[in-house]
């Protein structure tokens, strides 16, 4: 843990260095450093610089709207909300298990979300880092400098992506913000000739999803020390997990595990889920700091994502996506993997489950049946839980007797990581920038330990109303003339 | 000799019988005129003036203006859908139409009459009125974020069901649309979901409860083909007109 560096003892008098935007990275974020004259660091921040206010302006909304309305939070993984808002209405309007048809067409939809996601993330966002170096020059770190040296990983990583929009677009009606889902179930099945057409690309995007693997382990085992250690620290991991403990991304129990891999809990229902994950607001920041109850504020914060999903699970259900695992958890003799780097790796066999999930899918006739939606009876409260790319989100929604939502909670993928995303940063300026005159490269570290979390930090924001904030009217001549204080409590007031 | 009385509308000529309207007889013609509020079904209302048309050089609504013989009526031109596509800009401001959460989206008259005649963007000044959705009835919910006046819920109600459960309250930029019982709330009301002012709105305001967006994207009203050659929402088959 690096707690001395969340807060400089004396920051008067300190450098203030901003890295904003960050780049390559979905959504609005900066980090500071404060650096004293020897250039020391004293205290470095991932600050969320917008919100959202999801939770606060579907109060009132009829609650079969949430699918749809909700996934307007992100461009980016928008079928994770639309599922998790599906999930939680299923719950609302009584639904306790979907017909195979409606459950197999939403799993297709989510699982074309995770691979298109995971192939924008890789591919498009951190590949140039991976395969350029960290400190490479910035003209030619980017996804054109892989278009150009690496064609062929270019090629394959837009062609993995458009194929998981197209799963999504067959089953949710668009590639972005499609209705498929509907409270109780689907509101189409898939016809022959969608099958079709995705069939005839299948095979080649599990190739494909064979060779990421090999990359990123290759790219990883090639300094595995140096891997291990940048941005490396140790912490509990939560993720769902199927029945029998296996790899699970849409439906199943949650599953902590600790830094060791002892259980914290197993198989909890998602219902209970604000009994387990309690939230904590800071100052700085418009991001939360989820941490698991049971093992404390100070020490329950955890990853989610790949990296904890590939972690918990106790095997892949699909044979290739099984065997690269087993050879991702040889790397620390089956204690759980806790480099920030290894995410690389796990999200591409993640990948590569996706699109052999998929290919399973396509061949089974549930997909074009014909009984979609099962309702029961109305229930005033409904959780979701779903995991998406980035990690473990879930979405609550409370509604009154006329349907319309009265409260919401929301805890986002990107959310869960906080803690984790400040704590790599923090590391890494601790190893690698502190003592020297900052650069480009340099300070690019810092946002390689942020990629690797792929957060996407538009989803993120959900501190609305609680947030204590100062506002500072400074004169020209640099002289405090006014001070508008909110308290967490929303009092504003005047302050000298 | 029995000679039809006929106007020219666009070049072509148009047959109408006396006391019919513009609107009325074009469209009898198979021609479109853009509309909101007018509705064959009821007494004309000449609210939205979305079907004004050009008639002899002045503008006039075409759902409440008499065709006459020799009409010289310009409908399909620059400045008429400049005009209609202000008014239309207005009606979207003045209002809550959020179309990418709408349950009505791809089945909603505004949004395909903003389509037919090419309104791309509000223009104007967004009001973000603060309106309530009332979902106190057990089948129907009606969200006034997204009323425009049309009073086709008025007429129906009134004229047709005989109950006068709904009524335009308010003058000017006050006007709203409120429901005739001791609470206001529609589940306190007459109004049963059977009636037929529970299937002539043109947008996403009054609506079945508990369902939307059960039609897919591609099967929903206005996907396919425009407005121009489907017609209205209250002309296609009650539960087959995209969300209900």
């Amino acid at each position: 843990m690096t707690d001395r560096l969340e807060t400089a003892a004396n920051p008067e008098g300190l450098n203030r260095v901003v890295i904003e935007p960050l780049t390559r990275v979905e959504g609005h974020g900066k980090v500071t450093l404060l650096q004293d004259d020897d250039h020391h660091i004293h205290q470095v921040r991932l600050h969320i610089a917008e919100f959202r206010g999801f939770e606060k302006f579907i109060q009132g909304r009829p609650y079969w709207e949430l699918p749809v309305l909700v996934q307007r939070l992100c461009g980016i993984c928008p079928v994770s909300h639309h599922l998790a808002a599906a999930k939680a209405t299923d719950a609302l309007v009584g639904c306790e298990a979907l017909t195979p048809t409606a459950e197999k067409i939403r799993r297709l939809m989510h699982y074309g979300q995770v691979l298109q996601s995971h192939a924008l993330h890789f591919f498009h966002l951190s590949s140039p880092d991976l395969l350029f170096g960290f400190d490479d020059d910035i003209a030619h770190r980017n996804i054109f400098g892989v278009i150009e040296d690496y064609p062929e990983i270019a090629r394959q990583g837009v062609l993995l992506r458009k194929f998981g929009q197209e799963v999504i677009r067959v089953t949710a009606g668009k590639r972005i913000h499609g209705t498929g889902a509907i409270p109780g179930g689907v509101n189409k099945p898939v016809s022959g000739e969608e099958r079709d057409y995705l069939l005839a690309d299948v095979r080649q995007m599990i190739e494909w999803g064979q060779q990421a693997v090999e990359l990123t382990r290759r790219i990883f085992m090639e300094s595995p020390d140096y891997h291990r250690e940048f941005a490396g620290f140790d912490s509990n991991m939560l993720s769902l997990v199927a029945q029998d403990g296996a790899f699970e991304l849409y439906h199943g129990g949650l599953r902590a595990l600790d830094e060791n891999g002892a259980t914290l809990f197993d198989h909890a229902d998602c219902q209970d889920y604000d009994r387990l994950l309690h939230e904590e607001v800071r100052s700085w920041s418009y991001m939360k700091f989820p941490f698991i109850v049971k093992a404390g504020q100070r020490d329950g914060w955890y990853r989610v994502g790949p990296l904890a999903r590939v972690n918990n699970a106790d095997y892949f259900p699909t044979p290739l996506a099984e065997q690269e695992a087993q050879s991702f958890r040889e790397l620390d003799a089956g204690r759980p993997v806790q480099a920030s780097l290894a995410y690389h790796w796990a999200r591409m066999i993640e990948l590569l489950y996706c699109a052999e999930a998929i290919g399973i899918l396509l061949e089974d006739d549930d997909i074009s049946g014909t009984e979609l939606v099962r309702r029961g009876e109305m229930q005033h409260r409904g959780v979701g839980v779903i995991e998406a790319p980035r990690g473990t989100l879930f979405h609550h929604y409370e509604i009154n007797d006329d349907g319309l939502v009265e409260k919401a909670n929301l805890i986002v993928s990107t959310t869960h990581n906080n803690q984790a995303m400040n704590e790599a940063i923090r590391q890494v300026a601790n190893r690698y920038l502190d003592g020297k005159e900052l650069n480009e490269g340099l300070l690019n570290h810092i946002e390689v330990a942020i990629r690797a979390y792929d957060p996407c930090l538009s989803c993120a924001t959900h501190a609305l109303g609680k947030m204590p904030l100062e506002v500072r009217l400074v004169s020209s001549g640099g002289e405090l003339v006014d001070r508008l204080v909110k308290s967490p409590a929303g009092e504003v007031a005047h302050g000298s | 000799m029995n000679t039809r009385k006929t106007f020219r509308m666009d070049g072509r000529t148009i047959p109408f019988e006396d006391g019919q309207s513009i609107i009325d007889a074009a469209l009898a013609a198979g021609e479109y005129i853009p509309h909101l509020c007018h509705n064959p079904e009821f007494t004309p209302h000449g609210s939205c003036r979305v079907c004004t048309v050009d008639v002899d050089g002045r503008m006039v609504s075409a759902c409440t203006q008499p065709a006459a013989e020799g009409q010289q009526v310009v409908n399909n031109s620059d400045p008429v859908n400049h005009y209609r596509r202000r008014l239309l800009q207005m009606l979207f401001v003045e209002g809550n139409h959020v179309c990418p959460g709408c349950e009505k989206s791809g089945a909603c008259q505004l949004q395909a009459v903003a389509y037919y005649t090419g309104m791309l963007a509000p223009h104007f000044t967004h009001f973000f009125p603060r309106r309530e959705v009332d979902a106190s009835h057990p089948d129907t919910v009606i969200d006034f974020n997204r009323c425009i006046l049309c009073e086709l819920c008025v007429r129906a109600s009134r004229d047709v069901d005989g109950k006068n459960v709904f009524s335009i309250s308010g003058r000017g930029i006050q006007s709203r649309l409120i429901i005739n019982s001791n609470t206001g709330r529609l589940g306190d009301s007459d109004y049963d979901r059977a009636d037929k002012a529970a299937s002539v709105c043109p947008v996403g305001a009054i609506l079945p409860k508990h369902q939307g967006y059960e039609v897919p994207i591609g099967e929903r009203l206005y996907d396919q083909r425009p407005i121009s050659v489907v017609g209205d929402v209250a002309q296609a088959k009650q539960g087959d007109n995209g969300d209900g």
